[in-house]
């Protein structure tokens, strides 16, 4: 098995991190094979970042994401950029207070909001968005284990921040659950 | 002998080969290192810059690339396993000094994260197009050895390979990474220090007055001393005898640069790391190395899935160039295919050593990003015909 | 043949400066009337004066007359490429600090093509003693225009006079930050001795411009006669200022040479400012570099 994964958004917002974890939380404490390649260059600092991850039983051969199964976009000029790429049958996650999904949706794509910003606002710093965003993208994808993605979160942040992003992982979580197993979880 | 414990953090780490290389170079005792920043390679200096005032070392950021690659030979002069880190056009900058490390039998590693070229050219995006730079790429003969690592594992594995035959055949060692096993995130287990063998300076074991710096050993090679021990040594990149003295002579030269490749050539056979698969029955075998090894393993394997026989022949150490190898299968298969992101490098030393007894089937590639599985898989099946 | 021979029997002598030099390598490729062994000499005498521990020196030159300089001392020495030796010094010294490392070469190597190191070095205050002979010109590819020579001096490479301002080093060399400073000419060779004393006890970037002939090009070119008219020249108008600013040390073509120690203050080295500022921010992990510890 193979999964391709994008994640898209603004630089500040923390995407490259939100990648880093999931790898992390794949290869390291879940025991599968993950590559991460981060969009480099100039072009990257101002306003568009990505991370490509790839996520597989099987080592992993060519590192690139090309089609992704999972989209992750933090910003409307990632889902702009990106949208085109998701699979058929592919699983859009998208900051909903931010990103409007249309019609240019693959058919039969998954589509899954969360309020990621509004979330860590609420528990004291938007900066924590993007671990939100982790802890939805565990609970929607089932592609990394709640304890391996917990475990990442505390080996990537910052000391002296484990509390307020493992808040913020927890909360993401939560509302990821919430959505997977009621009816808020929509076909596009 | 074993790694130090100091430079080694074992366990499991997910970083990318820029990082991995580092963690590499200091796990095999590298404790000096001299460079100049420049885009894909800056993470292993700036890596090394971060963590070398604990383990007890120095970095030191010099004014160029012509600096850095010479000041790393004044360390080793003293003592030291020393590394420089660079792309493209400072590896052009270094040329020089990488014909003074080889005519002053220095142990040095290069360490090359190839990027679109020429001249500034793709400075974010990945080649492998430094293959011939790195092999004849400064005046004179001489010979070198060279790596190619395909992921962040083997940035760590192959760094410390590197400095071992760097120490093994006093010569420049390069490490030729690209963009994207440099930029590449991937899980990499650090082995415990008592894992990790390290090959030591081979000092010598004569006294001051009876010790000659070129005399060379059985297999070629001098044994080393440093400048502070007594010795009173004459390093020169002048043409030299098995003093160090100058001698401008036909016959010093043919001795001194005779041996230089010679001390390659003829442990050659030693020098070949290679990882084959399906080989046995193959009637196209595709030779990659780097990242393209990866691209190509895939087509490989979807080639055999439609029924070819297509073997895959991966170079770790590209130069020397496993000739016998390659002659070999030269006599018992079809065709080459030889994918590489570059317009045609490696796949003119195939065409070399297999001399017209197979087909030879490049698949170029400028770079700026890697092949297509389908790219190289169309070459197999056009081929496997 | 002359009827004044006679037969003496005299004591095998050797000049006791002799094992400070590599014997098999003599002789040298010097010219006759060249300065450069003058500057060598007064530099033996220094170490000799000194009891320098030979064990702990090593010079390093680049490439060129001056170049030559590496090989014929009984030292660790290396001869490396063309206007590099300051970073190979670099690296020597900071590989081993015990060493004390002496860059010796010619104007044309440390200035034209290994300018950029020389300036970083001094900036950096790298612990290297650096010696440039400056003849004003390219001797070992036949009399080329250097970045040191005077205005309306004539060389191969400026066939009507150079038109090229030269550098003042001893200006160059202060304002990058050398802590020491000095120029004599090889006429000057009690004090050029006693500025090679100074120059090996002193920490830190030192400099020591040597002026000095080049008789087989640059004074021929020129006509200004052998070695030993330049001498007198180096004589007549040499004018001792210690402590002159160096901004009005410059040189003219057979104008007034200004000698003497210009520049002699404290700055750490690159080392010790490495050192103190890992202590600070590493506290007791930290174990400084190249300090062997008193236990």
């Amino acid at each position: 098995m193979r999964t391709e994964i994008r994640v898209g958004g603004l630089g500040g917002q923390g995407v490259i991190l939100c990648g880093m974890i999931i790898g992390k939380a794949a290869s390291i404490f879940d025991g599968k094979h993950a590559t991460l390649i981060q969009a480099f260059g100039p072009e990257a600092r101002g306003s568009a970042a990505s991370a490509q991850v790839t996520v597989a039983d099987e080592p992993i051969g060519y590192p690139y994401v090309r089609r992704p199964d999972v989209l992750v976009v933090m910003s409307p000029d990632a889902y702009t950029t990106f949208v085109p790429t998701l699979k058929e049958g592919g699983s859009l996650l998208y900051e909903s207070d931010l990103v409007v999904p249309d019609k240019r949706l693959p058919t039969g794509a998954k589509v899954l909001g969360v309020p990621a910003t509004r979330l860590a606002e609420e528990l004291g710093r938007r900066l924590v968005m993007n671990i939100v965003m982790v802890g939805f993208f565990t609970a929607t994808t089932k592609l990394i284990s709640y304890e391996a993605a917990r475990k990442a979160v505390l080996d990537s942040v910052p000391r002296g921040t484990e509390e307020l992003n493992l808040k913020a992982f927890e909360a993401g979580f939560a509302y990821g659950q919430r959505l997977v197993s009621g009816e808020d979880s929509r076909v596009a | 002998m074993h790694a130090d414990p100091k430079g080694v953090l074992t366990g499991l780490h997910f970083i990318d080969g820029d990082h991995a290389a580092c963690e590499g170079a200091i796990a095999a005792g590298c404790r000096f290192a001299a460079g100049y920043p420049i885009t894909p390679s800056t993470e292993v200096v700036e890596r090394f810059a971060a963590r070398i005032p604990l383990v007890g070392g120095v970095f030191i950021q010099m004014e160029d690339e012509i600096a850095s690659s010479i000041a790393i030979l004044g360390a080793a002069w003293a003592g030291h396993k020393v590394m420089t880190v660079t792309s493209g056009p400072g590896l052009s900058l270094m040329m020089e000094h990488i014909g003074y490390a080889a005519m002053t039998e220095t142990p040095c590693v290069f360490v090359d994260v190839q990027r679109g070229g020429p001249s500034t050219g793709l400075p974010t995006l990945p080649a492998q197009a430094d293959m011939m730079q790195v092999r004849w790429g400064s005046h004179g003969d001489y010979n070198v050895i060279a790596l190619s690592p395909n992921s962040p594992q083997e940035c760590f594995d192959l760094m410390i390979k590197a400095f071992n035959l760097a120490e093994l055949y006093r010569t420049p060692v390069f490490f030729m990474m690209d963009e994207v096993v440099g930029h590449m995130t991937e899980r990499v287990a650090i082995p415990r220090p008592e894992d990790i063998e390290v090959v030591p300076r081979r000092w010598t074991s004569r006294k001051p007055g009876d010790y000659r710096a070129y005399e060379p050993g059985e297999d070629l090679v001098p044994e080393m001393v440093k400048a502070g021990d007594g010795f009173r040594v004459h390093i020169t990149g002048l043409t030299h005898d098995e003093r160090g003295y100058p001698a401008m002579n036909p016959q010093a030269q043919d001795k001194l640069v005779r041996r230089l490749v010679d001390k390659i050539r003829k442990n050659a056979h030693k020098l070949v790391d290679v990882r084959g698969e399906n080989l046995e029955d193959a009637d196209v075998v595709v030779i990659s190395y780097g990242i393209t090894s990866r691209i190509a393993a895939a087509a490989v394997e979807e080639a055999r899935a439609a029924g070819r026989k297509v073997g895959h022949l991966r170079l770790v150490i590209v130069w020397p160039f496993p000739e016998p190898l390659v002659a070999e299968l030269a006599s018992r298969v079809k065709a080459f295919v030889v994918p590489e992101l570059n317009l045609g490098q490696m796949v003119r030393e195939v065409e070399r050593v297999v001399a017209g007894k197979a087909q030879v089937v490049s698949v170029p590639h400028a770079g700026g990003t890697v092949h297509q599985v389908e790219d190289i898989l169309a070459k197999i099946l056009e081929v496997a015909k | 043949m002359s009827s004044l021979a006679v037969n003496v029997e005299l004591p095998e002598l050797q000049n006791p400066l002799m094992p400070y030099l590599r014997q098999d390598r003599i002789p040298h490729i010097w010219c006759p009337g060249c300065g450069i062994g003058t500057s060598l000499n007064a530099f033996i005498r220094a170490l000799d004066e000194m009891q320098f521990d030979l064990n702990k020196l090593a010079v390093v030159s680049g490439i060129g007359c001056t170049g030559r300089v590496a090989g014929y001392l009984n030292v660790d020495s290396f001869h490396t490429t063309h206007g590099r030796a300051i970073p190979f010094a670099t690296g020597l010294k900071l590989g081993n600090p015990d060493l004390k490392v002496v860059v010796y070469s010619g104007d044309g190597d440390l200035f034209a093509i290994g300018g950029n190191h020389f300036i970083h070095a001094a900036r950096r205050n790298m612990d290297l003693f650096v010696v440039c002979v400056n003849n004003f010109t390219y001797g070992m590819t036949g009399g080329q225009v250097a970045p040191t020579t005077p205005l309306g001096a004539t060389q191969t490479t400026m066939p009507y006079g150079n038109f090229e301002p030269p550098f003042n080093l001893p200006y160059l060399a202060d304002s990058c930050g050398a802590v020491y400073v000095a120029r004599w000419t090889v006429y000057h060779v009690r004090q050029l001795t006693r500025a090679f004393k100074e120059g090996l006890s002193k920490k830190g970037f030192v400099f020591l411009e040597v002026l000095s002939p080049c008789p087989t090009l640059y004074s021929r070119r020129n006509r200004l006669g052998d070695g030993v008219e330049q001498l007198k020249y180096y004589k007549e108008k040499s004018v001792v200022k210690n402590g002159a600013d160096t901004r009005d040390v410059g040189l003219s073509f057979q104008g007034d040479i200004v000698v003497g120690t210009f520049v002699n203050r404290e700055r750490p080295t690159w080392l010790e400012a490495m050192n103190e500022h890992f202590s600070q921010r590493f506290g007791d992990r930290y174990q400084p570099y190249g300090v062997h510890r008193e236990d």
